[in-house]
């Protein structure tokens, strides 16, 4: 598409785009260099502020913090898929009493900050005598939002199949419960898998909030960490290395997105639906914190 | 209700932070989105390339990280000291900035190609192709997603909280050193959000149907 906005560039627009191109790199590279030498400056390269991290017993910390995200992230991620499912299938209930419920969970859960849900769980439930251990707010948060988000993406692929297959399973004799669960959610789940994956990035991003009620994840070390006073507050370096390790993962994941999505196209066995859908339709992503 | 009576300063104090908060990272973000959205569409190779670095860096990244190194890290460089409220700003908007950008690069794909094409015949160049003829009516077919976005930005704004502003998200502290019960005020927070958000979504709707081009 992007040839649609210009034209084959002749000598003179080939010259224009090189100067282009120069000053573009020029003005990123002194970017780029001006963090580097604020950087070097103020010392956060001395091997002073990163001795911190040499320490097997840090290391071992961090590694472990890594693990409490991960796990925090892939059980938050099974549950947001069931709970999301579980919506959907609600929400298009034929008995009013069901789906309406169901539509109000999805609404009310996308609407409210997803941070104020893990501090409802983690400061508000004591309240009432029930006192949760931070991973639970993280990951009651986290299925809560996602859930809700997934519900209304599972149910758009539901809506998208094609007449014909309902009816088709109607008309062999299926039940109701029957023709969702074996013939449209299959279906659905498929079409809308790169959009679900896409959304595994954001949960992946949004563990990140457990620094905030107290989760002993990546960025909760790294603050830790950096404000050992004895190792000059190497706050810059740890925020590095939980950089390093959040952007790393969450790449990864981007990546088994894009490629499942490329495969799926690929296959041409019924739709699917991308990742970031055109604007205006009933799906496009969340843009999560 | 007590609990918000008794503590309308606190609220009130706490939602018109989240509302500068929001406005000025809702401005900054259109604004470097709109730039970035125009780089990853441009003719020149390096731009495309660093508006693709950019918006595949930082959606990668966790909002709470960005801010955690703003907040925390920034002040650490020797460089003019800046205010909590201006660190969360600058790390919403460069967050927002590339959902924005993602966004306007979608909407511009929905422009019919005969506007692009029916532009270069007449002589435009590729700026004048972009902002007189594209965008004005990409942006009409981006209102939804491009209100999603802020929707997204607006319940963005309360992980500032754990950064030392004074916002919506963080009220729940402050109730806490008065001795109220934490889960009345987050509800309350919760319903402000509530609020806010239906009031975007009616903004949005107003624009849907204002802007609407006819095709």
């Amino acid at each position: 598409m992007t040839s649609v906005l210009f034209d084959a560039p002749g000598p003179k627009a080939k010259a224009r785009n090189l100067l282009g191109g120069i000053i573009t790199l020029v003005v990123v590279l002194a970017i780029v260099a001006f963090i580097i030498i604020r950087f070097a400056d103020t010392g956060q390269f001395t091997a002073a502020k990163w001795k911190i991290f040499t320490f097997p017993l840090v290391q071992g910390t961090i590694v472990e913090a890594t693990g409490a995200t991960l796990s925090a992230f892939a059980v938050a991620a099974v549950f947001s898929v069931l709970f999301g499912a579980i919506l959907a299938v609600g929400k298009l209930s034929d008995r009013r009493w069901v789906s309406v419920p169901c539509f109000w969970i999805v609404e009310l859960f996308r609407a409210v900050p997803l941070l104020i849900l893990m501090m409802m769980i983690y400061y508000g439930l004591p309240t009432f005598g029930i006192a949760l251990p931070p991973y639970a707010a993280v990951v009651g948060g986290l299925v809560l939002y996602n859930g809700s988000v997934l519900a209304e993406a599972f149910r758009a692929g539901i809506e998208s199949l094609p007449k014909g297959q309902k009816e088709a399973g109607m008309a062999i004799g299926l039940r109701k419960s029957q023709v969702m669960n074996l013939i449209l959610f299959p279906q659905a789940f498929r079409a809308m898998l790169p959009l679900v994956l896409a959304q595994m990035v954001v949960i992946l991003k949004d563990t990140a909030l457990g620094f905030i009620v107290t989760y002993n994840e990546i960025l909760f070390q790294a603050k830790y960490f950096g404000s050992q006073g004895q190792y000059g507050s190497p706050i810059i370096p740890a925020a590095m290395v939980a950089a390093a390790l959040y952007v790393g993962m969450c790449l990864i994941l981007s990546g088994i997105a894009k490629l499942v999505e490329i495969r799926l196209r690929k296959g041409g066995k019924g739709k699917v639906i991308e990742a970031n859908p055109a604007p205006g339709s009933a799906l496009e992503g969340e843009a999560g914190a | 209700m007590s609990t918000l009576l008794d503590n309308l300063d606190l609220f009130t104090e706490g939602f018109k932070n989240t509302i500068i908060l929001f406005f000025f990272s809702a401005i900054f973000a259109v604004i470097i989105g709109m730039i970035v959205g125009a780089m990853r569409v441009s003719p020149i190779p390096a731009a495309r390339a660093v508006g693709t670095v950019y918006v595949n860096l930082v959606r990668n990244t966790p909002l709470t990280l960005i801010l955690f190194f703003f907040a925390l890290g920034y002040p650490k460089l020797g460089l003019p000291q800046i205010s909590f409220m201006v660190a969360a700003i600058v790390g919403l908007s460069l967050y927002t900035a590339t959902y924005i950008a993602e966004t306007i690069r979608s909407g511009i794909n929905t422009v019919p190609v005969g506007q692009a094409e029916a532009a270069r015949a007449i002589g435009l160049d590729f700026g004048q192709t972009l902002s007189l003829v594209v965008l004005p009516q990409a942006l009409r077919a981006v209102i939804p997603p491009l209100f999603s976005v802020l929707i997204a930005l607006l319940k963005n704004t309360t992980v500032a909280a754990g950064f030392s502003v004074m916002e919506a998200g963080a009220i729940r502290a402050n109730l806490s050193e008065r001795g109220e019960p934490a889960m009345t005020g987050l509800l309350w927070v919760a319903l402000g959000f509530i609020l806010l958000v239906a009031l975007l979504s009616l903004l949005q709707r107003y624009f849907e149907t204002k802007w609407k081009v006819a095709r």
